[in-house]
């Protein structure tokens, strides 16, 4: 009984300095305490300490987790790791706390008869295969879909790749980064030929200047924004906040400066405006380095069913587009967004000045935009007039939300258009992929099909029958939600769900398979800078949890694809990756040997010459260029980067007479995402137990609402009613209301539009009208 | 028997004075922010009588700037 209440007294005095470290998270944007993650080992512990990077966020810190009796028992930031350099933020150190959840999925359930049965492995697995025969047979190959994750590994995501567009002979594969950064990607290609930022992180120690477009870097990206702090204590460079709403990333900043959703692509353009008018353009590299472009406008929104866009590029001079600018003065522009002249002449004297090394951040902020492509491409516009690109220190850098958004979804290519080298649409791409795959180029088809929301109102339609989807949540995440949740249900659909805890996604599956979660398999993931990462099993898998890799590859035998997929179950992982680097293996791509990955935090790609190439396009740094000059922007056939004419465009849905506000969604510190795992630690829940919705306080005062009043929220697509925040966490402008998504039980996304931008086909989630009412 | 959490707020260029003040005191466990002028502070007392005058001698240290209550439990005697 004494051992109990001992035990119960430490576990509350753990308990009450976890809540004082989560509590400093979410007030102090960036600190840190190293020194607790030593405290927290138990005395004595002989523990067995493995590198990996963390299973949270596109960061992709380096962790050291303890293992003791088959059980990861520590957590600490991995001192050797250039990324996060021993530091970890408050979910990376309660990490190893998401695998030990009293609900944890352990065994697969079938649904028979409208309750969930406990079945075994083997079996689960024969029914998925037969499912997909059956539906395959009936409604062709385009009728079975898989959707899967940024969290997916890259051994997971290759083998959903090789088994649906190889084998089976259907671009039905998406991933949920498809929500959160398909605009950088379309960004990238459309200004560079090549996806992925030219930088690394290693940027922030030489930059001057951080300009932070709509992103929150402080709750989203916190121990990369504590190198910015740590940089402005050592060399007192500046951090200049560009956001719709005031957040704790705005008050750490040197300057917070709000803008009127949607206007950004307008003040974008107006700083390009200034920097041309006071002289500051780098001629001799835009003249060397950079061709003129626009590209259609008026493109919609995406809100239609089967909507189809193609941009029809066509080439300017620089005269068209300073003819362009002058529509957009800062004086002009002001008008239009609340951004004062003075503030817009501010940030544009900081790209323009030669002096001073500029390094522009976002992540969704510019991605989740009906014009999101367009917006990366005026970003780089301003880096590239500038000649601020390519250099340690000056780099347009977009961060991604995800362990392995990049490694997984972009380089192994999850997305309907996408193979590992190439896309869907060039045939010499399909045979390059074939070859490697073991299957006839005719297999792949030469068309993409659809992408995210596309996919699901497929689904609805009753286009798609057989749905997969591994690693993520898309019934919490879904824009206009209620429409897919009920498209998912429709009789004739089969949904399997692989996942490591019981959520909203899982309650509409016919299967729900149990993963093997991060560290209780082997894999890697792939970060924001192009890092890729091993980690190894350090501890096994709960009941018949298993790999989402092995999951794939077991359905893929039962399909008959046993010559494609003939792994070892104990070297499956290093032989899949091997013939991954296949897809890869030239100068402008070439990734680590396995062994590399083992010995070191990772490496950045291009690999080349037992190097990670830290800054592509710039001769010094990147063996790729071959042109004899500075720099070379070689993904593009001209060897030239595209400054791009792209205007101002209102949003799809912009507030009115009935519907008056914005509604903006978004993220916490305290959790990942969804919440599913982050929710369980109890800390955590305990720090951000429940969504809410912020307003102005002088929105607030006006409608008589104080914190923790009801609020109701509606807009076309339906109502929610959740506690109000003021003055809180954020700060909204007035007539603006944010409210975050990580809360299954009140789902925000019933409410929010699925509009896209049309060539990224990423979703808008900080942009509907709603109204605003005291419930 | 109160456990307590705080985060702690040290004066301008006191924090390794205030570390090592708390550190001394029994009922008190101490954690620094590695990057900011913040402590965290746990305090366990065996009675609400013992926590109020550990408050009381809390807040009387010169180094120490703020003390703000993050969260508190109780424990059966």
């Amino acid at each position: 009984m004494q051992t109990t209440l001992t035990d119960r007294r430490s576990f509350l005095k753990k308990m009450a300095m976890a809540s004082a470290i989560a509590a400093a998270a979410s007030m102090f944007p960036g600190i840190m305490f190293a020194a607790e993650q030593e405290k927290g080992i138990p005395k004595n512990a002989n523990l067995d300490w493995k590198k990996g990077p963390c299973r949270f966020c596109g960061v992709g810190c380096g962790v050291l987790v303890g293992t003791e009796n088959g059980k990861a028992v520590a957590v600490k930031g991995d001192p050797n790791s250039p990324v996060n350099k021993g530091l970890c933020c408050v979910k990376g150190y309660h990490s190893i706390m998401a695998l030990y959840g009293k609900d944890r999925l352990t065994h697969p359930l079938v649904k028979k008869n409208g309750r969930y049965v406990k079945t075994s492995m083997d079996e689960a697995l024969d029914l998925i295969a037969s499912k997909m025969k059956e539906t395959i047979a009936e409604h062709g190959k385009d009728a079975v879909s898989i959707y899967g994750s940024g969290q997916w590994t890259i051994p997971d995501g290759y083998a959903a790749s090789k088994l649906f567009k190889g084998c089976i002979g259907t671009n039905n594969v998406e991933a949920n980064a498809r929500l959160c950064m398909a605009s950088a990607v379309t960004g990238f290609l459309t200004s560079f030929g090549l996806d992925e930022p030219m930088g690394c992180y290693e940027d922030i120690d030489h930059a001057d200047v951080f300009v932070l477009w709509g992103n929150n870097m402080a709750e989203m990206h916190p121990v990369l924004f504590s190198r910015l702090l740590d940089q402005r204590l050592k060399r007192g460079v500046k951090i200049i906040d560009f956001a719709t709403r005031t957040t704790r990333t705005s008050t750490a900043a040197d300057k917070s400066i709000l803008f009127l959703p949607q206007t950004d692509l307008a003040v974008a353009n107006a700083i390009c405006y200034e920097i041309i008018k006071n002289g500051w353009v780098n001629n001799s590299f835009v003249e060397k380095h950079c061709s003129f472009s626009k590209g259609l406008t008026n493109m919609g929104y995406g809100l239609e069913d089967n909507y189809t866009f193609t941009d029809k590029p066509e080439k300017i001079s620089f005269e068209d587009y300073k003819t362009f600018l002058e529509d957009y003065t800062p004086e002009k522009v002001s008008k239009l967004s609340g951004v004062s002249v003075r503030d817009i002449k501010y940030m544009a004297s900081y790209y323009g000045d030669p002096n001073k090394k500029v390094m522009s951040l976002w992540c969704m902020g510019m991605n989740q935009h009906t014009r999101g492509t367009w917006i990366n491409n005026l970003v780089y516009n301003i880096h590239l007039l500038t000649g601020k690109i390519s250099q340690p220190g000056n780099s347009p850098f977009s961060l991604t939300g995800q362990p392995s958004a990049c490694g997984t979804v972009r380089e192994v290519g999850t997305l309907t258009h996408k193979l590992p080298h190439g896309v869907v649409m060039n045939k010499e791409h399909r045979e390059f992929a074939a070859k490697i795959w073991g299957v006839p180029a005719e297999n792949i088809p030469s068309k993409p099909t659809y992408h995210t929301v596309e996919m699901f109102r497929a689904l609805d339609r009753g286009d798609i029958r057989f749905m997969w989807i591994q690693v993520t949540n898309p019934m919490v995440t879904m824009p206009k939600l209620k429409r897919y949740r009920d498209g998912a249900k429709k009789e004739g659909r089969f949904i399997v769900v692989s996942d490591v805890y019981p959520t909203p996604t899982t309650d509409i599956a016919d299967v729900i398979l149990p993963s093997a979660m991060w560290i209780e398999r082997e894999g890697m993931y792939g970060n924001s800078e192009r890092r890729t990462q091993y980690f190894e099993q350090m501890v096994d898998p709960p009941g018949e949890a298993i790999s989402d890799t092995w999951q794939l590859i077991e359905v893929a035998k039962r399909l008959g694809y046993e010559k494609q997929f003939p792994y070892k179950e104990e070297t499956h992982i290093e032989e899949i990756y091997t013939e991954y680097r296949k897809h890869h293996d030239n100068i402008k791509h070439n990734m680590a040997p396995l062994e590399v990955l083992k010995s070191q935090s990772g490496a950045i790609w291009p690999y080349v010459d037992g190097k990670s190439t830290k800054w592509r396009f710039n001769a010094k740094y990147d063996p790729a260029c071959s042109n004899g000059e500075d720099f070379h922007f070689y993904g593009k056939p001209d060897g030239k980067a595209i400054i791009w004419q792209r205007p101002y465009e209102p949003a799809a849905e912009e507030p009115d007479n009935e519907y008056p506000y914005w509604l903006n969604t978004g993220r916490v510190v305290e959790h990942w995402h969804t919440g599913s795992m982050t929710r369980r630690i109890p800390v955590l829940h305990q720090a951000m137990p429940h969504a809410y919705v912020e307003l102005h306080p002088d929105d607030a005062e006006r409608m008589q609402i104080k914190t923790g009043d009801a609020v109701r929220l509606t807009t076309r697509r339906g109502e929610i009613t959740l506690p109000a925040s003021i003055n809180e966490r954020g700060v909204p402008a007035p007539m603006q209301v944010f409210v975050p998504f990580f809360d299954e039980n009140i789902l925000i996304n019933d409410i929010t539009l699925d509009s896209f931008c049309p060539i990224s086909k990423e979703p808008d989630y900080k942009k509907c009208a709603v109204r605003v009412e005291k419930a | 028997m109160p456990i307590k959490s705080y985060l702690v707020h040290p004066h301008d260029g006191k924090k390794e004075e205030l570390l090592q003040e708390l550190s001394t005191m029994a009922s008190c466990e101490v954690v620094p922010a590695q990057n900011m002028e913040i402590i965290a502070l746990v305090t366990e007392t065996e009675t609400k009588q013992e926590e109020e005058v550990l408050k009381a001698r809390l807040e009387s240290i010169k180094s120490l700037k703020l003390l703000a209550l993050v969260s508190g439990f109780n424990t059966p005697q």
